[in-house]
């Protein structure tokens, strides 16, 4: 875009433009079974996770290898979490919560490549993690406790008169959940591509650009930090919502 | 991420230029697209997660945590077989200093039962020989006065004769006797 805007001869910024959905081989129509640069980058997210979960801990090393250890360590990590988190009987849910963890962390690590693709920065995409957590984690309640997961919206040590307010907060509040866990991670990883974008549009203004630059590698830093940090918040998150679908009373 | 110009799909969402009206995660036309694709990589990450690495690494880390505590309980059992053996080489080196000592004063009452009889024996020895040694000199003693005795009667004898006088030897005998015991 830097090119395009010294072309131009002027300031033109195209931030949103990075978060185009193209086809891959063709330039027709997105349909829903087009493979598109989305398709692309998953599929590498894909690679990356096999190869470091898979191919980096073929030799079942006792000392690990480098790869191996780093698998190791974000397994450790995870389960240490939702152990923490949910209690023993959340450890059966661990693999659908480490997958959830490892797609967000590798598209979030992807997305900070030049050029790539960024899933994570799409509302779609993290709509259906949000929602999907959301829905799950709320049959699962059912489920598990039957009406007593109601229970979760009246609290039992509250003043009389105050527990109907408070359910009623409780049960909007429960709602906004699944849009605040999707609206928070898309927010953070686009937000901060596309002011990557702004700073790299004035970069083509020679008055400004050390500064342009200097701001370019200060956000990455940051981004450096949100990418990891965004996984995390997700990845607890869906932990607390899963405690309180096997544990509803306060 | 700077939009090809030839490359781009003209739409709803891209204008003519290729970039973007609006917001592209708000654009209806794309997001089946991505929920399909999401869906699918979400399936096969949760296929090699759960079929392949997740087992695996689990059972990686339980081998290893297993493999520490056995090697934890060989360590200590090692260090136990050490003290023990260290117990029995203190115990035998006091038994040997023990040992030492008793054969030591052992030794020293041997030695010293010896040297008393020896020293007796020679005590004895010396009484003896000194015994004797007095009783020698005493007769040298008897046989010296017994000697100066007859020299002096004979002396006096032979004097009184060549000053001519009429030697009485019973006298004369008397008479030294006499002074010899002054």
């Amino acid at each position: 875009m830097a090119t395009e805007a010294q072309s131009e001869g002027g300031l033109v910024f195209h931030p949103l433009d990075q978060f185009i959905v193209k086809p891959l081989f063709s330039d027709g129509a997105v349909h829903w079974y087009t493979p598109t640069n989305v398709t692309l980058w998953m599929a590498v997210g894909l690679l990356c996770i096999i190869g470091v979960f898979v191919v980096g801990s073929r030799g079942r090393a006792i000392v690990p290898t480098r790869m191996q250890s780093i698998g190791e360590l974000i397994y450790g990590f995870i389960y240490k979490m939702v152990e923490d988190v949910t209690g023993k009987d959340g450890i059966k849910y661990f693999p659908y919560i480490m997958t959830l963890f490892v797609f967000i962390l590798f598209a979030n690590y992807l997305a900070l490549l030049p050029m790539s693709y960024s899933p994570t920065s799409m509302i779609a995409v993290t709509a259906v993690l949000g929602f999907g957590v959301f829905i799950a984690v709320t049959i699962l309640g059912f489920v598990k406790n039957g009406p007593a997961f109601l229970g979760l919206f009246w609290m039992k040590d509250a003043p009389a008169v105050l527990r109907p307010v408070i359910a009623i907060i409780e049960v909007i509040s429960y709602f906004v959940r699944p849009v605040s866990h999707s609206i928070r991670l898309a927010g953070n990883i686009m937000a901060g591509h596309a002011v990557i974008k702004v700073f790299a549009g004035f970069a083509a203004l020679t008055l400004v650009s050390p500064v342009a630059i200097l701001g370019i590698t200060a956000i990455y830093g940051l981004e450096v930090l949100v990418a990891g940090i965004q996984a995390y918040v997700f990845t607890i998150l869906t932990c607390v919502y899963l405690k309180d679908a096997l544990h509803p009373a306060h | 991420m700077a939009t090809d110009k030839h490359d781009a799909v003209a739409g709803a969402c891209v204008d003519a230029g290729g970039g973007a009206l609006g917001m592209p995660q708000l654009c209806a036309d794309w997001i089946p697209n991505q929920i399909f694709w999401l869906v699918v990589t979400l399936a096969a990450i949760y296929f090699v997660m759960s079929r392949i690495a997740l087992p695996r690494i689990g059972a990686v880390l339980a081998e290893r945590s297993g493999t520490i505590t056995n090697d934890i309980a060989a360590a200590e059992e090692l260090k136990n077989k050490a003290a023990e053996a260290e117990a029995a080489y203190d115990k035998a080196l006091a038994d040997a200093r023990a040992e030492a000592q008793k054969i030591v004063a052992a030794a020293k009452a041997d030695i010293q039962a010896g040297l008393d009889v020896e020293l007796q024996k020679a005590d004895a020895q010396i009484a003896v020989k000194t015994a004797e040694s007095e009783a020698a000199i005493a007769e040298i003693r008897d046989g010296a006065v017994k000697s100066v005795t007859q020299v002096a009667k004979d002396t006096a004898k032979e004097l009184v004769t060549a000053l001519g006088g009429k030697s009485d030897a019973k006298t004369i005998t008397a008479a030294v006797t006499a002074r010899m015991k002054g």
